[in-house]
């Protein structure tokens, strides 16, 4: 447990210093995700398999236990919505109104087309066999 | 024991973090058993119930919400540990990744264009401020993302993060029934279309109901938090 959580802050402060270093516009914590996944890829069939694997099992162990409370992390900023929604009274409705068909078409459009590829795809697989 | 005696044991309490912790995880637990116990219906959003909770004691005892965040805040600090760890289930569905590269790719590049001309469009067509419609233009991505993008564009980074959490819970809400009507039935397609437009709180739901969903929700979050902030200075010039 202990181990996997200092692999995990250990990537986490990596991204952070890279962030800063590099003045890049997304988070420490995305380059972080993105740094761990390379290097799980990278061990992933070499000889270094050996020396990162224990390390491995327990970073799995300790994500997924994190993982299993995604949403909870999200409860502490979401009270400050329902504190701070006065800031737009003004123009609450329109704002609410924008946020639901916003979000749903984007997820609409977002997964439709994702389908649509994922099944040309496959149509394109089954001509060729 | 008299009154005074457990206004100062309250007193206490209120400065410590133990409290806030308690009462924020308590809620959570009694939002998670009803989302349970309505066999995981969209509607019973167990983030949007704990906020409920965790407000209204808030509002009935007069605390401010600095008060509140200030002990909180432990919970909140592992939201960054939290996004490094979903490294892990997109590390061990990796196959799925290349397999759909291609869809993956355009559907990013899509769904971030479409989040930002939507919102534009909308604001304007519902008469929002300039002000906040800047404000609102980055929030289909993750949060910290969503404020740097507000702060560079000339938005309100405080209300960007406002706006982002709703948005993320509308998603998580109310996105599987639009994917029903449209007739989504791919788990990855379903999961990335979440991730993209409610970010973490979409993920965290997609997780909890199907694990390629998750991965899918969690690549789509990482690569469009990228892509909006590539494509958002290019689309300033365009209004501008």
């Amino acid at each position: 447990m202990l181990k996997g959580i200092f692999f995990i802050f250990l990537f986490q402060l990596i991204g952070e210093v890279v962030q800063k270093l590099l003045q890049l516009t997304f988070p420490g914590p995305v380059i972080g995700l993105i740094l761990l996944v390379i290097f799980l890829l990278v061990t992933d069939n070499t000889p270094l398999k050996l020396i990162s694997k224990p390390f491995e099992n327990e970073v799995v162990r300790t994500a997924e236990g994190i993982l299993s409370y995604l949403s909870l992390l999200f409860v502490p900023i979401g009270v400050g919505v329902v504190i701070h929604i006065s800031l737009i009274e003004d123009q609450l409705l329109q704002v609410l109104v924008l946020l639901f068909v916003g979000t749903l078409a984007t997820i609409g459009v977002t997964a439709w087309v994702m389908q649509l590829i994922q099944k040309r795809k496959q149509g394109a697989a089954h001509d060729n066999e | 024991m008299t009154t005074s005696e457990l206004y100062d044991i309250w007193v206490y309490l209120q400065a410590e973090p133990l409290f806030w912790l308690t009462l924020t995880i308590g809620a959570y637990l009694v939002g998670d058993w009803c989302y349970q116990k309505s066999n995981k219906f969209p509607l019973v959003n167990p983030v949007a119930i704990s906020i409920l909770i965790v407000s209204s004691t808030l509002f009935i005892f007069d605390i401010e919400y600095e008060r509140y965040f200030s002990g909180a805040q432990f919970i909140h600090f592992m939201l960054g540990p939290a996004t490094v760890a979903l490294a892990i289930p997109i590390y061990k569905k990796w196959h799925l990744i290349v397999v759909n590269a291609k869809a993956i790719f355009v559907s990013v590049f899509v769904g971030s264009c479409f989040a930002v001309v939507s919102t534009y469009f909308i604001a304007n067509g519902l008469g929002i401020s300039e002000k906040v419609m800047l404000t609102m233009l980055p929030r289909s991505v993750t949060t910290p993302i969503a404020m740097g993008i507000s702060e560079v564009i000339g938005g309100i980074p405080s209300l960007t993060a406002i706006m982002t959490i709703t948005t993320g819970i509308i998603g998580a809400t109310f996105g599987a029934f639009i994917l029903d009507i449209l007739r989504v039935n791919s788990a990855s397609a379903r999961g990335f279309g979440i991730g993209l437009g409610s970010h973490g709180v979409g993920t965290a739901k997609a997780m909890s109901q199907n694990a390629e969903a998750g991965v899918f929700a969690a690549v789509a979050m990482g690569l469009s938090g990228i892509v909006t902030s590539l494509i958002m200075p290019l689309f300033m010039r365009l209004i501008s």
